[in-house]
Formats: structure tokens, C-alpha cells, sequence
């Protein structure tokens, strides 16, 4: 790991200016991706910017929306007795993410801000339409992810909070890489009164994307067997030593009917 | 050079260390405590689980400056200070769950936060996720996963440990 300078400010003004400061400058959250970066020397930061003095995690909820502070962990998620009752799935969802170790420290902010294309939680982020709190706006879910590793957040930009609308139901069904844990393929299904929504990740070059045919056929008859006759084309999608790309569309749908008989 | 005050195994200590110094670092190299094992070092073993502040985390994957103010416990602070085994390390020795041990100190940090974490009680199937985090080369997991199924009553001051 190559050194760098290290700062733990109390203020969210302060991390933010400290950030703008320097373009080499990133921030650290749980740590859980970016020290694994780090050691891979895969990023070379001049200053890393301790966000855990900020005070920003906790979880609160109201009759229509559960918001996730950004620094609060998978492993907070997956016990709040309020995150269980409201959005099961988004409990379910936290529970699977790694293993105990990587709960305890990774966040939901250090998550969404990665983009892993594998990660779990874009998926729920999308599914779910949620609004994505930073220190200076408030972006759509549809709007915050761009592709692979790529987001909406601009270099100083600070993820401070989550909004998740809470659905009539959901569920997210994971096909784990069983050496990674991350997600071969993972799927998380909304139904709002407004319609059904399918976010899957794990499986496209560019990262987590919605359904349109799954959330087409789902928000008129939302079963399993609903989208049967429904072929995801392969075309985008990855092949590596794990999956083949026709491997994961077949997946898509397996996970999806699970998710929607979970829900 | 920054500076890192934390509590280890109860004893304050205030070290000088780097930006990029890991816990695990700090632990073995300027505390000598080298119970706390690197298996892997990318995060994907569990060897250098310690607990921080209650809750057990991958020492190799902690900065030293992320320690700051902590409370950390390591496998050398579980053992009372007359020698007596904690209850968890009592259960590995009586279940033979260790062989090379070199997952030993990891699996017993935790064994330890799993049983702590579960006062309500733990099936076979809630340690075998619990312990997701570490990997072992030589057991197998099944003595393992019998040492923290006895670990739990006792832990929780229902019953003493006992070998089948
Ligand atoms: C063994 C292992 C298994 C894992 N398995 C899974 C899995 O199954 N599913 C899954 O989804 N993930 C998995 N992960 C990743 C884990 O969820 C990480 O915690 C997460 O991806 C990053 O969160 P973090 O808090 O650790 O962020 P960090 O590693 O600290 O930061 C990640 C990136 O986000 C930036 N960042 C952090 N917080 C903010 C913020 N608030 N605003 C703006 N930028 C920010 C940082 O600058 C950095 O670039 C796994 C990790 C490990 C080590
Ligand atoms: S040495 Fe830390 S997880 Fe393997
Ligand atoms: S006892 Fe050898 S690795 Fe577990």
C-alpha cells in the first residue's frame, strides 16, 4: 500500500471541502472495498478522509419511507427491528451481503458510491426508485447509476442519506459466487401501487439495470409464472471462468420467479 | 507521524503509526501481539478477525487510525489472567476443532461474537452463515461448528462444556 495522509473531520462541510481541495483525495467509509484498493495499489490516494466522525448513520422510519444514514452498516440494516418490518427485504438484502466481519464495517454509502457490478444493494436502490441524499442534492435512483464503478457523484460529492419509498412487497433473491460471496446473480422485485419494478445486478457489463419485459409482465399479474415466456437476451451480459453470459439470462429468470414467490 | 491511542485487551496503549499502518499491524508488529494471524490478507479469510468495540472486524482490512479511541479485544485477552480457557477456547480443545490452528485465533474471536450475538440461541445452520467470514484448510468445519454449539450454554450460564 503506498502511504497517504489520513483525516477524520467532525463536520460534513469540512470532509466535503477537504475533498474539494485535492482531486487525489477520496474518502473512507467502512473500508470494506477501498483498503482491499488500497493494497491492490489500484488507487493512489494523496489523503483519505475518514467520514466516521460525521455522524451520519442511523436508520429512521415513517409510514411511507425508511431512511438509512450513509455510514450505517450492512449489519445495522440487517438487525434494525424497524428496517425488518417495513422493507423485509431490505433487512434480507443486508443480511447476505459478505460475511459478519465485513457487516460490522461496510456501509451502505461505501456500497452505493462503488457501483460494483456485483453489489447488492444498487438493486434495491433501483427497485425500490430511492432518492440518493448527498451533501448538496438529492438524485433518483434512475439518474444515480451510470455503468460499471460509475455513479452520479461528483469527486467531493458526499452520500449523507438513503430514502426508500416502502413497497406493498419486495423480496431479493441472490445467486452467490460462492468464493466471493457477491452476487453471480441477484434480483430484487418491488411492487408499488403504481406497478412492479426488477432490478438485477451481478449480470450486465454495465452494472445493476432494470427489467422492462419482467416489470412489464409482473405489474400485470404479479406471479412466478408470469414471466415464463420471457427471454433475456444474453447479449450484454457477463462471461467469465463463473458464468457464462446465457448461464446468468437463464439465472435472471430463476431469480426473478424466486424473488417474486418470496415477495 | 500520527498518532493512534486505543485500548487493547484493557491496557491503553498510544502508538505512532502510518497513514496506511493496518490494525493487524499494529497488533502484531509494534504490540507483539501475534496471536491475531494473516491468512490472506485480502479480506477474504477471517484469520485476523479481532473484536472492535464489541463486534468482530478483519484486522487487515482496518487502518490502525480507524482504531482510534477503540476498544479491541484479541485472542490473547480471552483467556482470564489466571490461565483459566474462555469458555470458547475450552470448547475448541474439548471438540478437537483445530488441527494446523492457524484459523485458530480468527474462528475463536468469531465463535465468540457469534454466541455473544445470539442470546436467543444458534442452530447448526446460523453458525455455519455466522462463520461465513472464516475459512479453514485442515477440519472440514464440523468439530468447529460443535465446539460453538457447546460454547453456547455455557457462554450464556446454562451448562458446562462437555465432550461427546
Ligand atoms: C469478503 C467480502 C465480501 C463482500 N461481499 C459483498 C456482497 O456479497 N455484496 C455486496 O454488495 N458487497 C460485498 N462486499 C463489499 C462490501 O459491501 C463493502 O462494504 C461495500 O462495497 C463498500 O462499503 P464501505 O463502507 O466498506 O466503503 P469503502 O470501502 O470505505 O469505500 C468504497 C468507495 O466509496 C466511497 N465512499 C464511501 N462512502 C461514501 C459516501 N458516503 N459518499 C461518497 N463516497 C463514499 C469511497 O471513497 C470509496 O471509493 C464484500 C466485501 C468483502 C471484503
Ligand atoms: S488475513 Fe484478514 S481476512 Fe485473511
Ligand atoms: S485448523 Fe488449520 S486452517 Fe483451520
Amino acid at each position: 500500500m503506498y502511504d497517504f495522509a489520513y483525516e477524520k473531520p467532525a463536520a460534513l462541510a469540512a470532509a466535503v471541502s477537504s475533498l474539494a481541495s485535492d482531486m487525489e483525495a477520496k474518502a473512507l467509509a467502512g473500508g470494506q472495498t477501498f483498503i482491499p484498493v488500497l493494497k491492490q495499489r489500484l488507487n493512489k490516494p494523496s489523503k483519505v478522509v475518514d467520514l466516521a466522525a460525521l455522524g451520519l448513520s442511523g436508520i429512521t422510519v415513517t409510514a411511507d419511507t425508511v431512511t438509512i444514514g450513509a455510514m450505517t452498516t450492512h449489519g445495522d440494516v440487517a438487525l434494525s427491528a424497524d428496517v425488518q418490518k417495513a422493507i423485509p427485504a431490505l433487512a434480507h438484502l443486508a443480511s447476505m451481503i459478505g460475511d459478519w466481519q465485513v457487516r460490522h464495517r461496510g456501509t451502505i454509502g461505501g456500497s452505493l458510491a462503488n457501483n460494483d457490478p456485483t453489489a447488492c444493494y444498487p438493486t434495491a436502490v433501483l427497485a425500490l426508485g430511492a432518492t440518493i441524499v448527498t451533501d448538496r442534492r438529492e438524485i433518483k435512483a434512475d439518474d444515480y447509476f451510470q455503468g460499471m464503478f460509475t455513479t452520479a457523484l461528483e469527486q467531493d460529492e458526499l452520500i449523507t442519506k438513503v430514502i426508500f419509498p416502502i413497497p406493498q412487497r419486495a423480496a431479493y433473491q441472490k445467486f452467490k459466487n460462492p468464493a466471493s460471496r457477491y452476487a453471480m446473480v441477484g434480483v430484487f422485485v418491488a411492487k408499488f401501487a403504481s406497478g412492479v419494478r426488477v432490478a438485477i445486478t451481478g449480470a450486465a457489463q454495465g452494472g445493476v439495470f432494470r427489467h422492462a419485459a419482467f416489470e412489464a409482465a409482473l405489474s400485470a399479474n404479479f406471479a412466478p409464472d408470469a414471466i415464463a415466456g420471457i427471454v433475456t437476451p444474453a447479449d450484454d451480459l457477463n462471461s467469465d471462468i463463473h458464468a457464462s453470459a446465457e448461464y446468468r439470462a437463464h439465472l435472471i429468470g430463476v431469480m426473478t420467479k424466486r424473488a417474486v414467490a418470496a415477495a | 507521524m500520527p498518532q493512534v491511542t486505543l485500548t487493547v485487551n484493557g491496557k491503553t496503549h498510544t502508538v505512532e503509526v502510518e497513514g496506511r499502518t493496518l490494525l493487524v499491524e499494529l497488533l502484531r508488529e509494534k504490540l507483539g501481539l501475534t496471536g491475531t494471524h494473516v491468512g490472506c490478507d485480502t479480506s477474504q479469510c477471517g484469520a485476523c478477525t479481532v473484536m472492535m468495540n464489541g463486534t468482530s472486524v478483519k484486522s487487515c482490512t482496518t487502518l490502525a487510525l480507524q482504531a482510534d479511541g477503540a476498544s479491541v479485544m484479541t485472542i490473547e485477552g480471552l483467556a482470564a489472567a489466571d490461565g483459566t480457557l474462555h469458555p470458547m477456547q475450552e470448547a475448541f480443545r474439548e471438540h478437537h476443532a483445530l488441527q494446523c490452528g492457524f484459523c485458530t485465533p480468527g474462528m475463536v474471536m468469531s465463535a465468540v461474537d457469534l454466541v455473544q450475538s445470539h442470546p436467543q440461541g444458534l442452530s447448526e445452520a446460523d453458525i455455519r452463515h455466522g462463520l461465513e467470514g472464516n475459512l479453514c484448510r485442515c477440519t472440514g468445519y464440523h468439530n468447529i461448528v460443535k465446539a460453538v454449539a457447546a460454547a453456547w450454554p455455557v457462554m450464556h450460564g446454562k451448562q458446562p462444556v462437555a465432550a461427546e
